[in-house]
């Protein structure tokens, strides 16, 4: 189908123009970026129904014939997280119009952002395995660029580990690759998934598996690998966190992992536990991290570890209903982090400070900010009927459905931690009486990064509407069929059809 | 076989300079390393004995090359390997300006 390559081209076109007129317009560039993500908002939506309908588009570029060539696929899945990360890029870059003004050199932000939301959607529409791997290198280092942005001491630091970490992680997939490359004879992942289904999993399979759960791990920020996600996403600025940890994270580490594992290799019961224990790690440690935190960007960010967690755990356990919770947790935690990491932006403005300690009354000082943070954090902590609460929910039952109650009390357990780590170090802060002594301007926030808080926070509230019958059998099971169903992957894809 | 073994060697010397070299700039060369490494078992992957380079042309017929898929591949990797080593360099600069050391142990102000 002929919009599939829009997804990348617009985004990735208007970080050139940016990059070419940017300096003599400085104003455009925001408004550039903010219309680039809207338009794949916009067009993901369109072909919702169709993809639906279809279950697959595939748009071959460059094809001869059948087998040849690039091949982009968008199914139910991509779709689901083409609407997600589009929804929240533009949110994003509305909000940074405003957060940038004070920055002379904010083209170039918009520029690095643009490329990395191209980089993002090239992920989720590749069906091509080293596309895959280019367009999450293009993220990535656009990433990279903007963690580094305003290139404080910290930020440096931050992004230099960052960037090491993140080489490593796609070395490690890189050489997965070359080795189902030698084994496959193809990088066409429908054509590879059809072979896999018919060999029995031996060694290779599962020494590649191992491979990508590092790399993808590293990038999703799983707990032995997590190390990179506090420095990286504290210190960046707060529009780059809220991407970085709102999607990023997401679609270059769980989806693409999701993708792999489940369309093209096959979950087999050794990956599975893996990933299992790997997710149990994530939810406990970044929980326990999270606690006692003082910088309000760090507690996000550790919290972002456990939510990871959440997700990797009911993809682990891999019954339908736990990979139906999981894409919904997915779509809620990029709703209510990228809202929180944008609050915390605000705060900071507004406060001076990123110190727990010294923020104090947010509530009384700028409603706007105070009560957003408020539903996002209701949501994160999962008080029904919230989005935050159904998801939990699910994957915990799921759990115990399974035959793995010890796995829903971990998921249970982490979730009252979850409540009790936000509860300690929100409340004071939202509500406690301000400071006299409290600096910084209140009230000077633009529109442009208020309305975006506001959204966002309306999405947070109302995304329990997905659990009504009718609007999840439309998306969310569809976009979990997807991976329930891994294996017909390869014949929707191929039955799809080269046009 | 030799060569994969030499490549699972060379993979091991990058390995071993990021993990333990403080210097941030032998990090950056140890990255360099491995990524040579991996490139270089992919092109390996696409070698065949007494193989020709794969041109394809009128007169010739498809018989004896090498694959050339993985040379694809790997300029492509080569270049994305550029950047990623473009950008550490710039960022190790910029440490080096505001922590004047390229110690890794000493550049720390991030706590936890």
């Amino acid at each position: 189908m002929n919009f599939i390559p829009y997804f990348i081209a617009i985004p990735l076109a208007v970080a050139f123009i940016i990059a070419i007129i940017g300096k003599k317009d400085k104003g455009f560039s925001g408004i550039l970026a903010a219309l680039a993500a809207a338009a794949g908002a916009f067009i993901s939506l369109a072909a919702a129904p169709s993809v639906m309908a279809n279950r697959a588009l595939v748009c071959g570029l460059g094809m001869a014939r059948a087998g040849l060539g690039i091949s982009m696929v968008v199914d139910s899945l991509s779709v689901f997280m083409l609407i997600t990360v589009n929804l929240v890029a533009f949110m994003v870059a509305v909000y940074s119009i405003g957060y940038m003004k004070p920055c002379d050199d904010r083209w170039k932000f918009f520029a690095l952002f643009s490329l990395m939301l191209a980089g993002m959607n090239g992920v989720l529409i590749a069906g091509d395995i080293f596309n895959l791997y280019v367009f999450m290198e293009v993220a990535a280092i656009a990433g990279y660029f903007l963690v580094a942005f305003e290139t404080r001491a910290e930020e440096l630091e931050a992004a230099f580990k960052y960037a090491v970490m993140g080489a490593l992680a796609s070395i490690f997939i890189l050489l997965g690759i070359a080795i189902l490359y030698s084994y496959a004879s193809t990088l066409n992942m429908a054509e590879m998934a059809r072979l896999f289904a018919q060999v029995p999993v031996g060694a290779t399979v599962k020494f590649v598996g191992v491979l990508f759960l590092m790399g993808f791990g590293l990038k999703a920020a799983l707990v032995p690998f997590h190390s990179w996600l506090p420095y990286a996403h504290s210190s960046a600025p707060a529009p780059v966190s809220a991407m970085l940890s709102g999607v990023s994270i997401k679609v270059l580490g769980i989806y693409a992992l999701a993708r792999i594992f489940f369309n093209v290799l096959g979950v087999s019961p050794y990956l599975s536990n893996l990933l299992i224990a790997l997710a149990v790690l994530s939810m406990v440690v970044g929980g326990i991290l999270a606690f006692g935190q003082s910088d309000i960007k760090r507690l996000f960010a550790y919290s972002s570890i456990s939510q990871i967690g959440y997700i990797a755990l009911g993809l682990g356990v891999g019954t339908p209903f736990s990979i139906l919770g999981a894409v919904f947790h997915l779509m809620n935690h990029s709703i209510f982090k990228s809202l929180l990491f944008l609050n915390s932006g605000a705060i900071e403005r507004m406060t001076g400070t990123k110190d727990l300690g010294k923020i104090r009354g947010i509530v009384s000082r700028d409603p706007v900010t105070g009560y957003t943070s408020l539903a996002g954090a209701l949501s994160i902590c999962g008080i029904p009927p919230l989005g935050g609460f159904w998801s939990k929910f699910v994957i915990i039952l799921a759990c115990i459905q399974a035959g793995r109650p010890f796995l829903a009390l971990c998921a249970a357990l982490v979730s009252i931690l979850t409540l009790a780590y936000y509860f300690n170090a929100l409340t004071p802060a939202l509500f406690g009486s301000p400071r006299r002594d409290a600096g910084g301007e209140a009230g000077k926030k633009s529109w442009a990064m208020a309305a975006p808080m506001l959204v966002l926070a309306a999405l947070s509230l109302i995304t329990v509407i997905m659990m009504f019958p009718n609007v999840s059998n439309a998306l969310l099971k569809g976009a979990a069929s997807v991976l329930a169903d891994g294996k017909s992957y390869a014949d929707i894809v191929i039955m799809g059809g080269v046009r | 076989m030799s060569e994969y073994m030499l490549c699972l060697v060379l993979f091991s010397v990058g390995l071993y300079c990021v993990l333990r070299k403080r210097n941030i700039i032998k990090i950056i060369i140890g990255i360099g390393i491995m990524d040579y490494a991996a490139n270089l078992f992919f092109v390996l992957i696409g070698y065949r004995d007494q193989g020709r380079a794969p041109v394809f042309a009128q007169d010739q017929a498809i018989r004896n090359m090498v694959d050339p898929l993985p040379q694809a591949v790997v300029l492509t990797s080569i270049v994305i390997g550029l950047a990623m080593t473009l950008l550490l360099v710039a960022v190790a600069i910029r440490i080096y300006e505001k922590y004047e050391t390229f110690d890794i142990t000493k550049i720390n102000k991030l706590k936890g």
